[in-house]
């Protein structure tokens, strides 16, 4: 951590803090009168703006105190919470990161036309509420004009004890909100003398500060110093920029304002880089890599006694195998514990859909909940970062053009409020995301007539169902009737699908016409960690995702005869169809005397591998095939085992539906 | 996929200005094959290979390389010469593993030969087109010939062979 630039610290951590914030602010809207949840953004705020200060982020330190004293006002009931101001203080949140980025000084305006709307947000409020008069003015800075204070101390302010710093510490005090030096007068570096005081202050307070206030801080220094205190107007705060507010406040459909569409493209886009600058790791994991490093050390130091001759002969030898089986495990470990730092939850990469569909609910007019499972599924870091893009459109999509508007909904028995699912599970070596939505559904008419109008396909053409669906996928399709901001260009899912084939991962559709669709993203685990269950056929080694193992029996010899030719086999009051791996993987050897069957599962759906035989379960670290060796169907990659060598992992989905294809075909002979 | 069909140009040989090149030979078989020595990572010797069970034969087994699961290749497959799968390993045998772009991909394969040679310069004044007839593997996987004093040099255009694979598998 050392020689870290301070600035840099505090914008991770703010980063964070931000984000906690607005998840508290997107539970907000929710349950508006959550005292716990108002509580958590007045507390992230006040936090933001002292540590901004801090670290001489003045201008956001600035901005965030208007935001804190807004919320504080909600916090002790003087103003309630409206989806409004919720609305208002998550632009405000935006505004906050650009800030914390060091744009402050383009900014300006915009902080201004927030800050005039986050003052509205509360203002009908209070008023609507009837107690406003009293606390209008509490939040006076946020119109009133600043003072600007200008001040320079004579060159030998220092010499006689008088120190800067305590009069801008008092100043602060008052309020001051932005303390800028003034360096120019500083001479060169061969002419300046320490004991001198160079620097001048320009100081902002806010404007409630009596001037006499002002005035005392210099007293004593008053006579021999440059001091000039200013209530000047600014125009920016007077005047909000009123047409950039209603843009991005707009929720009408009909006005596809520019501004709300870069606001959606931020929410989106925004943490990928975040994620890319730092991971948490929780301490536990850090702990555990920490005790191996620390075992490490200790072989090594081993290891050089060694070889300073301390052993010969024999008891050398059998010293320096036990050193060499230690580094070996070592390195496994270490080596394990790595592959799991980079593993992170999948919460952080659904946490920043939530903003997404906030926004997207009020641009459209549609109440739309979001509803997210199985966040605590890992994958690995790049994985969640190359994936928030394509996440983000599929979930505009959904919004956009999957949700019916309320009316509608309600016409066609809905509940009035559309609903997105988005689901993480892993299954063996992939993570399968699905997004689902409940709305009406992909109209097979209007797909067909598009990509005729495309020449995607000829008319009349015999397309299957699925084959239909997944002429949305190709480049330059839509079936936007209308194009809006949130999507519908034509680009999109072409780009989607693209980006999930270069994770390697797939992409499903299935769609039911007033029902919803459901977009399943199959991705698989680059470095993924699982327990396996490791197996031999033939002289080949192959692991078996654990979580998929049902069951482990012996195929008796009698039960090996009997079941030829129809591979099925009584399993309690079932038959399960299986699968000889050993001629499906054309081993060309004798089968063991005592084989064994995998019972697997997946999807309710039972298939039994027979294996030679079984050696017993595995930590798997999961490595990806090369793209030559990818098409090939019952594998889902591969891992490295102990010994050096090499074991295939098997893609449990495509053995049980090749398991379940030869038992329909058998049921079909008879 | 359909990109690396749709253009079908022969990968280009990036002689240098001189009109010099800096390659790795080895032999496969009788041939001696020649391969850039910038797309060279390293020569192993024999590994355990695990075969994979349906994998075309021009990639039929991966290794462990450092880590990283990669696929070795039999050239041999490419170029039809005769496979004796009786035949083990001779004491030459080694694996020269190499760096190539594969549909914007980059990967790293092993490829398997008999023994390897030298790095060696091969000048541009003395290679060639390969001829429209009279060779006896599939032109297309062959970029140029180059003559030696006592042997001929095939320079092989990986890329075409294996994106061959690829659009066959």
């Amino acid at each position: 951590m050392s020689g870290q630039d301070p600035a840099e610290a505090f914008r991770v951590e703010a980063g964070e803090l931000l984000d906690t914030t607005e998840q508290a602010l997107l539970d907000l809207t929710h349950q508006l009168g959550s005292r716990d949840l108002i509580d958590t953004v007045f507390r992230g705020m006040h936090t933001l703006k002292g540590s901004g200060a801090m670290f001489g982020f003045d201008a956001l330190a600035a901005f965030t105190h208007h935001c804190e004293s807004a919320f504080d006002r909600v916090r002790k009931g003087q103003v309630r919470a409206t989806a409004e101001l919720v609305a208002v203080t998550l632009s405000a949140m935006d505004h906050m990161r650009a800030l914390v980025d060091g744009q402050g000084e383009q900014l300006e305006a915009e902080s201004a036309a927030i800050l005039a709307r986050l003052q509205a947000a509360i203002v009908t409020d209070s008023e609507a509420s009837g107690e406003g008069d009293g606390t209008v003015e509490l939040d006076q800075p946020c119109a009133a004009n600043p003072w600007q204070v200008h001040f320079r101390l004579p060159v030998e302010a220092m010499a006689n004890g008088i120190n800067p710093l305590i009069l801008i510490d008092e100043l602060r005090d008052l309020g001051a909100t932005r303390v800028v030096a003034l360096t120019q007068s500083i001479p060169a570096l061969n002419a300046l003398d320490p004991m001198q005081c160079h620097v001048a202050w320009h100081v902002e307070l806010p404007g409630d500060v009596a001037r006499e206030a002002i005035e005392d801080v210099f007293i004593f220094v008053m006579d021999e110093m440059e001091l000039n205190i200013d209530q000047q107007a600014q125009a920016a705060l007077a005047e909000p920029d009123v047409t950039g507010a209603t843009a991005i406040a707009d929720p009408d459909l009909a006005a596809p304002a520019q501004a709300a569409l870069v606001a959606a493209e931020t929410a989106g886009n925004r943490p990928a880089k975040a994620v890319g600058e730092s991971v948490r790791v929780p301490a536990e994991r850090l702990d555990l890599l920490m005790d191996r490093v620390g075992e490490l050390v200790i072989v090594q130091s081993r290891l050089a006694q060694l070889a300073c001759g301390g052993f010969s002969g024999p008891a050398g030898e059998l010293a320096l195998r036990s050193i060499s089986e230690e580094v070996e495990r070592l390195a496994n470990e270490l080596r394990d514990t790595m592959m799991v730092l980079r593993m992170v939850p999948i919460a952080a990469l659904f946490g920043r859909f939530r903003r997404l569909v906030h926004d997207l609910a009020r641009e459209t007019g549609k109440t739309i909940d979001l509803i997210t499972d199985g966040e605590s599924t890992e994958i690995d870091k790049t994985v969640s970062e190359r994936l928030a893009d394509p996440i983000v459109h599929l979930i505009r999509n959904a919004c956009d053009h999957g949700l019916e508007t309320e009316e509608e909904r309600l016409a066609t028995g809905k509940s009035a409020a559309g609903q997105i699912r988005l689901s993480a599970q892993q299954t063996g070596g992939e993570v399968l995301i699905t997004i689902a939505d409940d709305g009406r559904g992909i109209s097979r008419e209007r797909v067909r007539a598009k990509a005729e109008a495309n020449g995607l396909v000829q008319p009349g053409q015999v397309l299957s169902d699925s084959e239909l669906l997944q002429l949305i996928f190709e480049p330059g399709f839509s079936t936007a009737a209308q194009v809006t901001s949130l999507s519908g260009r034509g680009v999109g899912m072409d780009v989607v699908k693209r980006t999930i084939e270069g994770l390697r991962g797939q992409i499903d559709m299935t769609s039911e016409p007033g029902k919803g669709s459901v977009i399943t993203l199959r991705i698989p685990l680059t470095l993924a960690i699982i327990d396996g269950l490791l197996v031999r056929v033939g002289s080949g080694n192959y692991v078996i995702p654990l979580s998929a193992v049902e069951e482990c029996l012996e195929l008796s010899l009698e039960d090996d005869i009997r079941s030829r030719g129809r591979s099925m086999i009584q399993l309690r009051e079932r038959l399960v169809p299986f699968l000889r791996l050993r001629e499906l993987f054309g081993t060309g050897t004798r089968p063991d005397a005592f084989q064994k069957i995998v019972v697997i599962t997946t999807g309710g759906q039972q298939v039994g591998l027979v294996v030679d035989q079984i050696i017993g379960s595995h930590q798997t670290v999961i490595k990806s095939m090369s793209s030559l060796h990818r098409s090939i169907p019952s594998f889902s990659g591969a891992t490295i085992l102990g010994d050096g060598g090499v074991a295939l992992i098997l893609d449990v989905v495509q053995l049980v539906a090749l398991g379940q294809s030869h038992e329909e075909r058998l049921r079909a002979a008879g | 996929m359909p990109q690396g069909r749709a253009m079908h140009t022969m990968t280009t040989t990036n002689w240098d200005e001189n009109g010099q090149l800096e390659v790795l030979t080895f032999d496969i078989g009788e041939e001696c094959l020649a391969i850039e020595a910038v797309s060279i990572r390293e020569i192993l010797d024999l590994l355990p290979e695990t075969r994979v069970p349906g994998a075309p034969d021009l990639v039929s087994s991966v290794v462990n390389f450092r880590g990283k699961i990669i696929p070795i290749a039999d050239l041999r497959v490419a170029f039809g010469m005769p496979i004796d799968a009786d035949e083990g390993p001779g004491v030459d045998h080694r694996i020269v593993v190499i760096e190539t772009e594969l549909d914007n991909e980059t990967i790293q394969i092993g490829l398997r030969t008999d023994k390897v040679h030298e790095v060696a310069t091969l000048e541009r004044s003395d290679s060639s087109e390969p001829p429209v007839l009279g060779m006896r593997w599939r032109r297309e996987f062959v970029r140029e010939l180059v003559r030696q004093t006592d042997t001929v040099i095939v320079l092989p255009d990986l890329q075409e062979i294996f994106r061959s694979m690829a659009g066959a598998a």
